[in-house]
């Protein structure tokens, strides 16, 4: 056993030589300090990163099956459901997973609202985290052309003529995005390229950045003190805990719930009623059959449903794009001096809520059929929507915040 | 928040009514059985005998259903397939796509996904509501599939059906007529129960047929969830453990 052990030694300490190894370990796991406060919102972030990595790996496995070939992509997902071993898993791992990826960084998203972990010093994970999340959204849109049912054109046709309502340039913008006149075997082409390398590569490379800066500064923490201030003798902030091995095992036993809520779904209900595999994609590709309702998946249906409230197509493409574009600004637009809710007055606790209201509300909106009611409801959640960052700056600031105690609380 | 929620659960509720009020009799609910290898057996004759003329499947092969609906080799050989098909060889339909053309106006779909995107509760009223209706080149029209282009391939079965219809005066005075019920006009070599029967299990046959992967994902999933929950428990066992620590 010790001839192991030393061997082994040995082994690290020749890498050490040629590789900062135990530097990178200590610096990101055993020696990297996390408050010891964390709660339940906590756990989103390493689920993110869990679910990233399941859609890499059931990727590279789809991809050795998949066709990216109008004549050939339908039947090669059947192909794929059928005659591959395990295919059918595979293919529902990464179909759940892209709608749980949604639902992990939403709620990842809305912790940052709630302690305020945009704000100084972490604007540049933020700003960091939310090109991830345009990343993601572009991915997902890219990825779902590629079963090739009727949801997959019509959805991407629909999504790329957006661009034509830009003045003088939209046209020849949708026209080059899809490489041909309506989406067809060249737009397939290339979205399974940009699904496969380029998004992928950017999605990764932005988490990498998003953890170092988080690295840098520190975690934040449902009490939104800064642990840093109070170090003890040794240098060690005394409200931190190695990351590992405290919130490995942690986080461990997150993932474990995670992924038996992901098991009964892929298991289950992998179709989830339509929310997660749409009935219409069961349907092979057709020009020129249109469905009677094109409703993006779920994870769009908010910023749809604000794109159809207004009645013009280019103000509507620009609302909608700010409606995304806006959270890049949210460091600067609270004013408030305190970070967390908990310290918060009821003029932010408020706003959030009818944030997270309206949100859930224009999703809904979003699926649906448009009647009038419906289109002034969706206007009312938008204003309320983009009320929510654009008053942000007064109510933040005049609202009554409690004081911030010096050390985190047990709670 | 609450009041929100009445409202938005009253626009769900206005929604399921529209759903269900709609015009004529409402959709029946069909209980679809995947465990029950008999009806799905009887469903696969079903198909090959009636549908498979017409309708290919060309994602099902042969030896799969035969390893799945517990048949030999050679009884699907002999029962279900031409003889100049291969075991290994998908449903794969006789006619000519442009035959198909010119009789019905459409080629025929492929069933092979067809139990999931219209669902088997669609399929089964489809395949019950056909009634005749002289104005249409096969002489039967739908109840749920408004003017298809498919014949009533099951007749002999079922027999024919004759709408009842009911007429109602709106207040400003149109008439709308709408069909109230189907009623048989003429006895088919089945009952009505025996009819409904083989409807169901050719529609199990068709979800099964949908997703193969349904017969065994259930039992899998089930193991699957079990080792995660032991998993958990020693997780947390030694999340507990180390934490002791932490004040």
């Amino acid at each position: 056993m010790n001839a192991v052990v030393k061997q082994l030694t040995g082994l690290r300490d020749w890498v050490d030589d040629r590789f900062p190894l135990v530097k990178l370990w200590n610096e990101h796991m055993g020696q990297y300090y996390a408050p010891k406060n964390f709660n339940f919102w906590y756990y989103f972030g390493v689920l993110s990163i869990v679910v990233l990595a399941l859609q890499i790996v059931t990727g590279i496995w789809l991809t050795m099956n998949y066709k990216p070939d109008a004549e050939l992509a339908f039947a090669s997902v059947e192909y794929i459901m059928r005659d591959v071993e395990w295919g059918w898993l595979i293919r529902y791992m990464h179909s759940t997973g892209a709608s749980a990826f949604f639902i992990v960084v939403y709620l990842h998203m809305f912790r940052a609202l709630l302690y305020g972990s945009y704000k100084k010093p972490r604007e540049l994970i933020w700003i960091l985290g939310m090109f991830t999340y345009l990343a993601l959204m572009a991915e997902a849109f890219l990825g779902y052309l590629l079963p090739w049912g009727q949801m997959s054109f019509w959805g991407a046709q629909v999504i790329i003529s957006l661009f034509g309502a830009i003045p003088f340039v939209g046209d020849t913008l949708s026209l080059w995005i899809r490489g041909d006149f309506v989406v067809s075997d060249v737009t397939l082409n290339r979205f399974f390229s940009l699904h496969v390398i380029a998004m992928p590569l950017a999605i990764v490379g932005l988490v990498f950045l998003h953890i170092i800066a988080l690295h840098e500064v520190g975690s934040n923490n449902p009490d939104g003190v800064e642990i840093k201030k109070k170090k003890g003798p040794d240098g060690v902030p005394l409200d931190g805990i190695p990351f590992h091995p405290y919130y490995s095992v942690k986080d461990t036993v997150g993932v474990i719930v995670f992924l038996i809520l992901f098991a009964a779904v892929v298991f289950f209900a992998p179709e989830f009623g339509g929310w997660f595999l749409e009935a219409n994609n069961f349907i092979p590709a057709n020009p020129l059959v249109t469905p009677e309702h094109i409703v993006p998946l779920w994870y769009f249906t908010p910023f749809y449903a604000i794109l159809r409230a207004v009645p013009d197509k280019l103000i509507g493409v620009l609302l909608m794009g700010a409606a995304t574009m806006i959270f890049f600004l949210l460091p600067w637009l609270d004013r408030s001096p305190v970070k967390s809710i908990r310290y918060r007055g009821p003029l932010f606790k408020t706003a959030l809520w009818l944030f997270v209201i309206s949100f859930i509300a224009l999703g809904y909106l979003g699926t649906q059929t448009p009647t009038p009611q419906m289109t002034w409801m969706a206007r009312g959640f938008s204003a309320i929507y983009f009320g929510f960052f654009l008053l942000m700056p007064f109510y933040s600031k005049i609202d009554k915040t409690k004081p911030v105690p010096d050390r985190v609380t047990d709670k | 928040m609450s009041r929100l929620f009445t409202f938005l659960l009253a626009m769900l509720c206005f929604e399921l009514a529209l759903a269900a009020g709609g015009h004529g009799p409402a959709m029946q609910p069909v209980k679809i059985d995947l465990s029950d290898k008999l009806s799905l057996q009887r469903g696969a004759q079903v198909f090959v005998n009636y549908c498979v003329s017409c309708h290919s499947a060309s994602f099902m092969r042969y030896n799969r259903i035969a390893a799945d609906l517990d048949l030999s080799e050679e009884s699907v050989q002999t029962n279900l397939m031409f003889t100049t098909d291969k075991i290994g060889d998908a449903m794969e339909v006789a006619m000519r796509p442009s035959d198909a053309e010119s009789w019905f106006g459409a080629p025929p779909p492929d069933l092979s996904v067809v139990a999931r995107s219209r669902g088997p509760d669609w399929l089964y009223n489809f395949l019950i509501t056909f009634y005749v209706d002289e104005n249409k080149p096969t002489g039967v029209n739908n109840l749920f599939f408004k003017d298809t282009a498919m014949p009533h391939v099951l007749w002999e079965l079922q027999g024919l059906q004759r709408a009842v219809y009911h007429t109602e005066a709106a207040d400003d005075g149109n008439e709308t007529t709408t069909i109230e019920r189907l009623e048989l006009a003429q006895r088919g070599s089945l009952t009505e129960n025996e009819y409904k029967r083989l409807v169901r299990d050719l529609v199990g046959f068709l979800v099964y047929v949908g997703e193969p992967a349904k017969l065994v994902r259930h039992r899998l999933g089930f193991w699957v969830i079990v080792f995660l929950l032991v998993f958990l428990v020693a997780a947390y066992l030694m999340k507990r453990e180390y934490w002791k620590d932490v004040h």
